[in-house]
């Protein structure tokens, strides 16, 4: 009997961990990042050349860094979602314009709104390595100690926003008060 | 003899003419060691865009952005070990087609010699009881014999 089961048991191994194996997205890569301070930076911002945006206008609080482009279309399925997030008040919403062209990327933001406290522009992704991004949209969580607590690769959906952040941010709060 | 003279030269002129108008990534070093640094570097560093493919082959944008500082990097006299600690801390282990041996990958090392060893062991076993069990190999019988013979005579 155990000559048979033997290779059954094998064989169903063998389904389930090819089973889990499938389920999971390849694309994912956990960050290193997350746990270790923000990468230092300082861009001008997409709104006015002349000003910028640096990693210590991030810290001081709980705040949102979002890597988008225009000519991401994951980027334009996520907007609205940053949108309603910004309005909602809770933390406030950074991006990281991600080697994109200025007026392409200015009228994006006239058109379907503008959920950002301000834009870095990254034009030639320098920021963006140091910050290893590899697929837009990616949206990093930042503590007010500056350190990256969480990172999320693709579209922030409503759910994906009530499920995995929003309680990372209540609890980043709670710890703080 | 002669139009083949030409025809040889014709295709050469056309390499060299296809040679000059097609430039990708022109890179300078300072020395050969230093390339052949590039070359080894680019090959063993994984693309996270494409992912079955290092950043030498790979098209993606993300590649020839890293391609670029590795490139850098060995301008300013970076060392192998400092170049790979860059690309490990931004991408994680990920970026390493030898990742290194560490909590999390001694599976992934291990296993080939956990399932080789196990091959190895199964069938010195198989081997040893099939040797040592006489009943396995049960002689012919008058029929089988008789049968066989046919079968053999037959050609």
């Amino acid at each position: 009997m155990t000559r048979y089961l033997l290779p059954l048991g094998v064989f169903i191994a063998l389904v389930l961990f090819l089973g889990v194996g499938l389920g999971l997205n390849p694309r994912l890569v956990p960050s290193p990042l997350v746990g270790k301070p923000l990468p230092d930076f300082t861009l001008a911002t997409l709104r006015s050349p002349d000003k910028t945006l640096a990693r210590k206008d991030l810290t001081g609080k709980v705040s949102l860094l979002n890597a988008w482009a225009t000519w991401c279309v994951e980027c334009r399925r996520e907007h609205p979602v940053l949108v309603a997030i910004a309005a909602q008040g809770k933390v406030p919403v950074y991006g990281l314009n991600y080697k994109d062209q200025r007026p392409d990327a200015l009228q994006w933001l006239q058109r379907l709104g503008d959920p950002y406290v301000a834009s870095a522009f990254d034009a030639d992704g320098r920021v963006g390595l140091d910050l290893g991004v590899y697929g837009l949209p990616e949206t990093f969580l930042v503590d007010e100690r500056g350190m990256i607590v969480y990172k999320h690769i693709g579209p922030i959906s409503r759910e994906i926003w009530e499920s995995d952040f929003v309680p990372v941010i209540e609890g980043l709060r709670s710890a703080s008060d | 003899m002669n139009t083949l003279r030409v025809m040889t030269a014709g295709v050469l002129l056309a390499l060299a003419a296809s040679a000059t108008a097609i430039v990708f990534e022109q890179r300078e070093f300072a020395d050969a060691e230093q390339l052949q640094r590039y070359k080894t570097l680019i090959a063993e560093l994984r693309c996270l865009v494409c992912q079955n493919q290092n950043i030498a082959d790979s098209n993606a944008d993300l590649a020839a952005d890293l391609r670029r500082e590795v490139h850098r990097m060995i301008g300013e006299g970076k060392s192998d070990d400092t170049i790979i600690d860059f690309m490990v801390t931004r991408y994680g282990d990920f970026v390493l087609y030898r990742p290194p041996l560490n909590a999390k990958t001694v599976l992934l090392w291990g296993a080939p010699f956990v399932l080789g060893l196990g091959g190895v062991i199964l069938l010195l076993v198989q081997l040893r009881r099939r040797h040592s069990d006489p009943a396995t190999t049960t002689p012919l019988d008058a029929e089988e014999r008789a049968r066989l013979r046919s079968l053999l005579d037959a050609d």
